[in-house]
């Protein structure tokens, strides 16, 4: 008998399904901080004085909730980093720089993008972003209570 | 105290990107099917089911393994499915592992598929993996993350983008070996560095391809593997560990604080090496099945399973330690980053380590391998886990 070659059918689909995501009382007095008055909140524990961003409401070193507010300075010091250039839907258009920082006062980095680098050659680009190097915190000047209401600047 | 348990059947298909052939369950039933031949058993002979399925957005059908029920057999029978992102397959396996060990059954399937070839979008579907008002709106990935553990590897010891390089040129050469691996080319340490940059220090060859196929484990108690067969690899020894949500709060430097350190997989492999009485992993362990689809975690993961002192896994690269001729062979399948069907890759390094110390691996088999250590990790690099795999009880 002769094979047939048949055809293969797809069917096509797309998830698109919204979420209005809680961000709940402590995240929520973060976010509206950053927006109202460009301040960045980190929760302290009482027990073991670990200052945490993003902040929660509890400890989970300590297993204690947590609702001691300290606010944090607008420095601080990359702990990690990447620069992306390829390109991945949902994100922006490449390049662009993403660091963890960790602002004075707090004990923990925060992830956000770098702003100001020319990201085009990556060995000079990685003299300037390294682990070690000091950041600036800058918001934009419209802010809406995001994340992505500022962004980290090298200093020098 | 816990029964014997022993792997006693194989099935995998080849990974490739597309399998437009078949649906999901239909991928499923072809790795089952393989490995209950490899078993001479029949599917009534098993007597409950665990599904190693990561998270189904990549496959675009939510509670996907209620598909599969009829593709495993499971009519009548338990069955679960575990998650745990990309530790998955090692979970699933652990999972399996308990089923028997507890001696509440005899014979159990470990089973799972990736298709992620249905979607372009695998980074998208990963990023959603995070909390939307912090990580995910900065743009993290599994590949940027990765890369986070990579800068603070190289700015602690040293490490290379040419170590890493390395990592990748031998997983390559060793999956020509593979006849199920994905990409079975060779490349040159050029290649890689000269390769595009993704995430930097991450080139598009430091990183795994988005990989479709199924694969099967079947576990039985060491009653029934005697009826079985003459040659069973046998489950000397699991560990799990789990770590905080939070990468940024693992930017420290001490234990189990450092993003750059695998201190959790050590943790995991300590306890699978007391259980399988292993004092010194370097020269008791004969060949290694790692789960490292990006080339800088693989150097994190050697250090953390004992094979070289902390910081030096990328110069024991360099020296081909961890080659197929070299003292410890790493990935003779050619590892995660050549084939990584994210659902079920932590399962394929366990069949895979179970290959090896039954000699059964054919053109990727290590001389001689007796003991293989076979691990896993998902998440944000949280979940980990380690099995002792070995030829003798």
């Amino acid at each position: 008998m002769m094979k047939e070659k048949r055809e293969l059918v797809s069917v096509p689909g797309k998830w698109d399904i919204s979420f209005n995501y809680a961000a709940g009382k402590t995240v929520s007095h973060f976010l509206a901080q950053i927006r109202d008055n460009g301040r960045i909140l980190g929760m302290k524990c009482a027990k073991c004085h670990r200052v945490m961003v993003p902040p929660r409401s509890f400890c989970e070193r300590c297993f204690v909730p947590a609702e001691d507010w300290v606010e944090l300075g607008d420095e601080g010091v990359v702990e990690a980093f990447t620069i992306v250039h390829d390109v991945f839907e949902g994100s922006p258009p490449p390049p662009y720089a993403i660091a963890y920082v960790k602002l004075d006062g707090a004990d923990t980095a925060l992830a956000n993008f770098v702003d100001g680098l020319d990201l085009s050659d990556i060995s000079e680009a990685t003299q300037r972003l390294k682990i070690g190097a000091r950041v600036k915190v800058e918001f934009a000047s419209r802010r809406e209570g995001r994340i992505t209401d500022f962004k980290y600047r090298i200093i020098g | 105290m816990a029964r014997n348990v022993a792997i006693v059947g194989i099935g995998q298909t080849n990974y490739t990107t597309l399998r437009n052939d078949v649906t999901y369950p239909e991928l499923v039933f072809e790795a089952v099917t393989k490995a209950l031949s490899d078993a001479s058993m029949s599917i009534d002979e098993i007597e409950a089911v665990v599904f190693s399925l990561a998270p189904t957005s990549l496959v675009g059908v939510d509670a996907m393994e209620r598909w599969c029920i009829d593709a495993v057999g499971a009519k009548g029978k338990p069955f679960m499915r575990v998650n745990t992102g990309g530790a998955t397959g090692g979970s699933a396996a652990q999972a399996g592992y308990f089923h028997i060990a507890s001696a509440f059954f005899d014979t159990v399937l470990v089973v799972g598929a990736e298709k992620q070839g249905d979607t372009p979008d695998t980074q998208l579907i990963l990023n959603q993996i995070w909390d939307p008002r912090f990580e995910r709106a900065v743009a993290l990935n599994a590949i940027n993350m990765s890369s986070f553990q990579a800068v603070r590897h190289m700015h602690k010891y040293g490490t290379t983008e040419q170590q890493m390089a390395m990592v990748s040129v031998r997983d390559h050469k060793n999956a020509l070996n593979n006849p199920h691996a994905h990409i079975r080319q060779a490349v040159s340490l050029e290649d890689v560095l000269a390769s595009r940059v993704v995430c930097w220090p991450l080139k598009l060859l430091d990183c795994c391809p988005r990989s479709s196929g199924a694969c099967a484990v079947i576990m039985a108690s060491e009653g029934r593997t005697r009826k079985l067969m003459q040659r069973p690899a046998w489950i000397k020894g699991i560990g799990a560990t789990t770590n905080t949500y939070y990468m940024g709060d693992k930017m420290e430097t001490e234990m189990f604080n450092d993003h750059g350190d695998w201190d959790e997989l050590a943790l995991a492999a300590e306890h699978a090496y007391r259980m399988a009485g292993i004092s010194n992993p370097a020269k008791q362990i004969d060949v290694a099945e790692i789960y490292g689809p990006f080339s800088c975690l693989e150097i994190a993961a050697v250090e953390a399973l004992g094979f070289c002192p902390k910081g030096q896994g990328g110069k024991f690269e360099e020296q081909g330690f961890f080659n197929m001729t070299g003292e410890l062979p790493v990935n003779p399948s050619g590892g995660a980053l050549c084939s990584n069907p994210i659902a079920v890759t932590g399962l394929v390094r366990v069949a895979e380590a179970a290959l090896q110390v039954t000699g059964r691996a054919e053109g990727r088999q290590v001389n001689g391998a007796k003991t293989a250590v076979a691990t896993a990790i998902g998440g944000s690099l949280q979940f980990h886990t380690a099995m002792v795999i070995s030829a003798n009880l």
